[in-house]
């Protein structure tokens, strides 16, 4: 059975460990999510379960959702996200998730949607170093050669330079469960998860083994 | 927010024993050599404490062997087995980072009676 889960970032704290070294974690508030469909090779072609996550209000859905929602009883959520799976036969629909499919210990991949700087320079966005601030330098903080002249007369594609930096979903590979903690649906994970507080991340087995 | 507060309250020590900087402290430090624990006492100034809840760290200076050692706790820390208060000092600044300048008679803290 896959571990998968939809949770919300609360924010950074540090725990001791069992050797008594304290250990910068982010707690994230996970589940409790309801499969709200299971498709399978057979109808869809392909085995994913879809999740529901989040309270909201019943007059906030609609009707094609309320339907979707209806036709298993389910109750309403707020998002749906679906996650491909091996073998869509373990999961039954109504079925709950909760953070007890983690354990102390499991390496994880965490995605969410990174914090957004808005439009930012090449120095900001692509780490590169800036010029003199003064002796009479002219080159601060710019863009600097786009490229070669008449041959190739373009700019590759690629070239790194100035636009929208964050906001985009950002996916970090690897991370440790540090502590299951299953009466308050809580995940401390170590290290920094994307996303402001109150954000939404969804959380998998990591792909790295 | 309420929930990142009481995790870090969970892990708060509740025998703490109340010490200032300035005072003389011997602290007990768990200490593994391979497979054997054993407890380790480092004896000084407490020269600064810092930063508030599972944070508050606290930096003890001592003289050994004619050079000066500092060493940095985490206050809550599961490896310090306990703190010893053993004398209190007067002071006059909340870090007493001035010692690092002193050697010997001028170095010494008058005692809170």
């Amino acid at each position: 059975m896959e571990k998968v889960i939809i949770g919300k970032k609360l924010g950074m704290t540090q725990i001791f460990n069992e050797e008594g070294k304290l250990v910068p974690v982010t707690v994230v508030e996970a589940g409790p999510c309801k499969v709200v469909q299971v498709k399978n090779e057979v109808t869809d072609g392909y085995n994913s379960i879809q999740l529901g996550y989040g309270k909201v209000k019943e007059k906030k859905v609609t009707k094609p959702l309320k339907g979707h929602f209806d036709k298993n009883e389910i109750e309403y959520t707020k998002m749906l996200k679906e996650f491909r799976v091996a073998d869509a036969g373990e999961f039954a629909v109504g079925q709950d998730i909760t953070v007890s499919v983690f354990e102390n210990g499991d390496q994880i991949d965490i995605s969410g949607i990174s914090k957004g700087k808005g439009f930012a320079g090449v120095i900001k966005r692509h780490n590169q170093t800036r010029g003199p601030m003064s002796h009479g330098s002219k080159y601060h903080r710019g863009v600097g050669s786009l490229g070669a002249s008449s041959s190739p007369s373009r700019v590759f594609k690629g070239k790194k330079l100035p636009g929208q930096m964050g906001n985009v979903n950002v996916t970090v590979q690897n991370l440790q469960i540090v502590k299951v903690d299953a009466d308050r649906n809580l995940l401390l994970i170590k290290g920094a998860v994307p996303g402001i507080r109150g954000s939404v991340v969804t959380i998998k087995a990591t792909v790295k083994k | 927010m309420n929930i990142l507060r009481e995790i870090e309250r969970e892990q708060l020590k509740q025998d703490v024993p109340v010490f200032n900087v300035g005072d003389t402290v011997k602290v007990h430090v768990k200490v593994v050599e391979g497979k054997r624990e054993r407890i380790q006492i480092f004896e000084g100034v407490v020269l600064k404490r810092q930063n508030g809840g599972i944070r508050e760290t606290f930096t003890v200076r001592k003289i050994s062997s004619g050079v000066g050692v500092e060493r940095t706790f985490p206050l809550h820390s599961p490896r310090i087995d306990k703190i010893e208060v053993t004398r209190k000092g007067k002071i006059r600044r909340a870090k007493l980072f001035y010692l690092r300048d002193r050697i010997g008679k001028a170095a010494k803290i008058k005692e809170r009676m």
